[in-house]
């Protein structure tokens, strides 16, 4: 195998990662809350380096519904957007999943107005958890190009057929230069044979998409679509192995950083795990058994692992970067705890918020955070959740 | 489609649910929906049509008498036909009368 590492800005590099999956058909809105993702391809587009239709139009809906009418004649379909423009795609992407169509989108995570904040968070993507997408959270550039191939290669096989979120840490992130490993075209092409898509619309062979359901029907196609996107797990794991053994990366649903006999685990999503690993070799340092746990599969959501990563902690202390408004605190906390409700063998989950609207948490800050969740879990909180750096 | 569409189970359904056969929305009774019924007095209408013209169901066919019935099937009982009736041969009856 060979390939280029080369520096480069991370939006750009998802460019270039949906160029070498030879996608036929972009549809973004050009302009703010938009990032330098689609602003490449169309340069890409408009140099003739990709021979794609790139369709600019007046609005994130718009964008989803061009990508829907792509996706639905069987072309490889991309698209990005970032906090604002994600919402106001939102009824058009209940209408990809459910319909079955294998649009992949990169999410540069970013807070929500108002007031107006345009910097990261996950209060985005939250707001559509339930959207019936496979989101996958990455925590570095390379991470987020590797799946950006990976998501295209998971949505068009034939046992899922769903649509992929990407999603990315807004500016912590997509504004970051890395060092990237750019697989060359001939290897990609391997990896990501072209898109056969099973049903597509074709005048010759006619069917109707997205109809009318009435209530004798909608629960046997919710069910569907249930039992769909949970078996799309075996997919992506089988994906994320043959992704590794090509390109020698590997990524997993769960990955574990120094949580071997940890009695207190830290769980994260996205970029602050990287920062997070900094915390957790200053704390074991320091001789405390703290391990770190990044959750990097969504939706579908990995059960099995989550239960076999923390099953011998104490103590789990969850950093979420969205908070469910008087709710029981994070949606990843929610969510974890639920998942080892029924376990006999379980640790105290502590849930904590941060990092909202672009405000970063350090390694030191971290350390706080771990320190503060044993605590409670010694002395109880009055509180579901706390907020982590709020000024009282 | 080998069964009926109300006694399919989830695993029956086409991918996405497509629909693969084109006109299956006639098997759907729209006419479920009605409260009221048109109901025509053949001694007032002048087969003028215009009933039918304005039946956004379609569903309004001209008998051999030259007259035109409602196929209550797919009727919802909107009532247009009523409103726009020149000769007010139709009235709308509650289905509960």
């Amino acid at each position: 195998m060979t390939a280029q590492r080369i520096g480069i800005e991370v939006s750009r590099a998802i460019a270039i990662a949906a160029k070498l999956a030879n996608v036929d058909v972009v549809s973004a809105y050009p302009i703010t809350p938009q990032t330098h993702i689609v602003e490449e391809i169309a340069e890409l587009v408009a140099n003739g380096e990709l021979d794609a239709a790139f369709i600019p139009v007046e609005s994130e809906h718009s964008a989803m519904s061009a990508c829907l009418g792509a996706a639905a004649v069987g072309a490889r379909t991309f698209t990005a957007t970032a906090g604002q423009g994600l919402e106001l795609m939102h009824e058009v992407l209940y209408v990809a999943s459910a319909m079955r169509l294998p649009i992949v989108m990169a999410v540069a995570n970013r807070a929500l107005s108002a007031p107006l904040n345009i910097w990261g968070d996950h209060s985005d993507v939250m707001a559509t958890r339930d959207t019936g997408w496979i989101q996958i959270f990455a925590a570095n550039g390379q991470e987020t190009f590797d799946n950006v191939l990976c998501a295209f290669r998971i949505a068009e096989d034939r046992r899922v057929l769903l649509p992929v979120m990407v999603n990315l840490d807004g500016f912590h992130l997509t504004h970051m230069i890395e060092p990237i490993y750019i697989p060359e075209q001939g290897e990609v092409d391997k990896f990501l044979p072209p898109s056969q898509y099973p049903l597509p619309l074709d005048p010759d062979r006619p069917i109707t998409m997205g109809a009318f359901a009435p209530p004798y029907i909608y629960t046997e196609v919710k069910k569907a679509q249930q039992v769909n996107l949970a078996a799309a797990k075996e997919v992506i794991l089988q994906c994320w192995k043959e992704f590794g053994d090509r390109f020698g990366r590997y990524y997993s649903p769960v990955e574990s950083y120094r949580s071997e006999k940890a009695k207190v685990l830290l769980l994260v999503m996205g970029s602050f795990s990287e920062t997070a690993m900094g915390a957790i070799d200053s704390l074991r340092d320091e001789g405390k058994e703290v391990g770190l746990i990044k959750l990097c599969l969504w939706r579908p959501f990995p059960f099995a692992e989550i239960r076999q990563a923390v099953r011998d902690a104490e103590v789990l202390i969850v950093l979420d970067r969205a908070i469910s408004f008087g709710g029981p605190g994070g949606p990843v906390c929610s969510e974890i705890r639920s998942a080892l409700y029924s376990e006999d063998k379980k640790p105290r989950v502590i849930g904590f918020v941060g990092g909202l609207g672009g405000r970063d948490v350090s390694p030191d800050e971290f350390k706080q955070i771990v320190n503060r969740g044993i605590e409670i879990s010694q002395t109880g909180s009055e509180q579901e959740f706390e907020i982590f750096g709020v000024r009282e | 489609m080998t069964k009926p569409e109300d006694e399919l189970a989830w695993k029956d359904l086409e991918i996405g649910s497509i629909i693969t056969e084109p006109g299956n929305a006639s098997q759907y009774q729209t006419g479920g929906w009605r409260t009221q019924r048109p109901v025509i007095d053949t001694s007032k209408c002048i087969k003028c049509g215009l009933c039918a013209i304005f039946c956004p169901e379609g569903c309004r066919r001209q008998t051999a008498e030259g007259h035109f019935d409602a196929n209550l099937f797919y009727c919802k009982g909107c009532g247009i036909c009523a409103c726009e009736c020149w000769t007010q041969a139709i009235t709308m009856v509650g289905e509960e009368e």
